[in-house]
């Protein structure tokens, strides 16, 4: 009942990077977090402010990161923060991707890119080929797309923006389906929006491929206990984040559809 | 698979085996219910629900201490009118009963979720009188003996299912709470809720939990629930739940000597939720060890001098 994981802790920001107009990058020190797998989460504490559920971006020597983007009175305080302030911290908590090798894709949208880059850094020197499908909104808002550009191969990375600034100006969905089309792959990861990752789920299962997707929920507890980020029969901080493709089956009424309100009550994705 | 070792009922509820679903755990949809049940609940407990909604508190919500949780969640639920549907339809998939826990601010309150959450098909309603970190209901209803008779009494006259009432620790003597519950017509006692609580951070110098208190659950208070069971167990003749810390069939076993005639199981999830499954199957070798025909054979017999 009682994990190491779940004692809350404090920390200090060490550093902190702008990624984007909306995002920023915190690095803190935490010996627990930085042994998460990529895919994993914590439960990032803003004293005096709120606690929410964060990718984790980035873990090693002792060291984590998480990119935030500003979305509400939380994310807002926690932009606000500067280098040595003090957060606290639980986790990390939840599954994490599996470690696929051969071909493998990655799709990300929006900050869900933020444990995808994690996974390709874990990925790179494993795969036979790691490609990468980006979108946003708009050029400002790509992330990390240099520090992909690292890791795979500059051919293997198309980027897509609604608004055309960068890269295709489409929905990711549209040059995965021709990669998809053209190219074979043994495993594809995604996180990003809801909607998105439905989408791309529909298009693996029509071409029956692997697909493990890292969803996300209003969480409280963290620990699989308080139920409010069910979909489906499925706690999404202790069953996941990380779902596969049986599973994703199972959850395809709610998938991109309904979700758990902070009432507990059924509303719109 | 010696389901009439295991199989039991009390207050008017058949329940396949004495374990059940606590109040507050996974409690808000059927998915939830159904995969508990799969893993060898007896009965479900649902999240308290209100007349209206009611979005909790802000996070942290919840505080892991040295051998326990401290949680103030703040009674976030969807509102009866809404719930229903819920209710409704858990009770076409679940083979088990659904015990709905209800939560008001005034004895009208309490009877009118009661009423909506029969009407929808729970077999049962559970009162929380015991929230231990909501101001105006729960424990301020459960420590004061005679508001909480009028909720019962109210309650009683809207519903012809059983009504289970789920004291509070928090009181000097629970052994009062438990007869004026009982006099004013419950049909069983849950044993207990949690015990008022608090966590603080050191480095900030602050209370950790947005509520600043909370109510701590896990096997810190086993204890003192297995205590609060034995006290009115001695004094009554009630159908008692024993909640309360239960982590494994050890702790169960050990609720119905105190006088428990079954045991909701919570914070034991965070392990796995195949708890049940493991709980039930050691009560049941227990039994047969002991060479019980069944577990009701075994309820209160701590008690014997």
């Amino acid at each position: 009942m009682l994990t190491a994981n779940n004692n809350l802790r404090t920390t200090q920001l060490i550093r902190i990077q702008t990624e984007s107009p909306t995002v920023k990058t915190f690095t803190f020190t935490d010996k627990l977090c930085s042994k998460a797998n990529p895919g994993q989460f914590l439960m990032l504490w803003i004293p005096g402010i709120d606690e929410i559920p964060l990718s984790i971006m980035n873990a090693g020597n002792d060291l984590v990161s998480v990119s935030v983007k500003m979305i509400g009175d939380a994310t807002r305080h926690m932009h606000a923060l500067e280098t040595g302030a003090t957060i606290g911290l639980r986790g990390p908590f939840g599954n994490s991707f599996t470690e696929s090798r051969g071909r493998v894709l990655l799709v990300g949208g929006g900050t869900g890119t933020a444990p995808l880059l994690f996974l390709a850094n874990r990925l790179a020197s494993k795969t036979q080929r790691l490609s990468f499908v980006e979108g946003a909104k708009t050029k400002n808002e790509l992330l990390f797309v240099s520090a992909l550009d690292g890791i795979c191969q500059e051919k293997n990375i198309i980027t897509t923006t609604e608004d055309g600034t960068a890269g295709l100006q489409c929905l990711v969905t549209v040059p995965l389906a021709k990669l998809l089309d053209e190219q074979q792959f043994d495993m594809i990861y995604t996180c990003g929006p809801e909607v998105m990752v439905k989408k791309i789920f529909e298009m693996t299962e029509q071409r029956k491929l692997p697909l493990e997707a890292s969803l996300e929920r209003l969480m409280r507890c963290g620990i699989g206990l308080c139920g409010s980020c069910m979909i489906g029969k499925y706690r999404v901080c202790r069953d996941g984040p990380v779902f596969n493709v049986a599973q994703l089956r199972e959850m395809k009424a709610e998938l991109g559809v309904s979700k758990l309100g902070f009432d507990g009550s059924r509303i719109p994705v | 698979m010696g389901t009439n070792l295991l199989s039991t009922s009390f207050a008017g509820l058949e329940l396949p085996n004495p374990t059940i679903l606590a109040s507050g755990i996974l409690g808000y949809s059927s998915e939830s219910f159904s995969r508990v049940v799969k893993a060898g609940a007896g009965a479900v407990v649902t999240k308290s629900v209100g007349i209206a909604p009611r979005v909790g508190y802000p996070n942290p919500t919840i505080v892991q201490s040295r051998s326990g949780l401290i949680n103030a969640m703040g009674l976030p639920n969807p509102g009866i009118e809404t719930y229903v549907e819920e209710i409704n339809f858990s009770k076409t998939i679940l083979t088990v009963p659904l015990i709905v826990s209800v939560f008001g601010y005034t004895s009208e309150e309490y009877a009118a979720v009661s009423k909506r959450a029969v009407d929808a098909g729970a077999d049962a309603v559970e009162l929380n009188v015991s929230c231990p970190h909501v101001k105006q209901t729960g424990a301020e209803i459960g420590q004061n003996p005679k508001l909480l008779s009028e909720i019962v009494e109210n309650v009683k006259a809207k519903i012809n299912k059983p009504v289970i009432v789920k004291l509070s620790p928090n009181v000097t003597d629970i052994t009062i709470l438990a007869k004026a519950a009982m006099e004013a017509g419950a049909d069983a006692l849950t044993v207990i809720n949690t015990l008022k609580a608090i966590a603080i951070d050191i480095e900030t110098l602050q209370p950790i939990l947005s509520n600043v208190k909370g109510g701590l659950s896990g096997e810190a208070i086993k204890p003192v629930a297995l205590r609060c069971v034995y006290d009115i167990a001695e004094q009554y003749k009630v159908p008692i739940i024993g909640c309360g810390g239960v982590s494994n069939w050890h702790d169960a076993v050990e609720f119905f000597l105190a006088g428990a005639s079954a045991v909701q199981i919570g914070t034991a999830l965070a392990d796995d939720v195949e708890v049940f499954g493991a709980v039930t199957k050691g009560v049941e070798s227990y039994l047969r060890r002991k060479h019980y025909a069944n577990v009701k054979e075994i309820v209160g017999l701590a008690h014997r001098k």
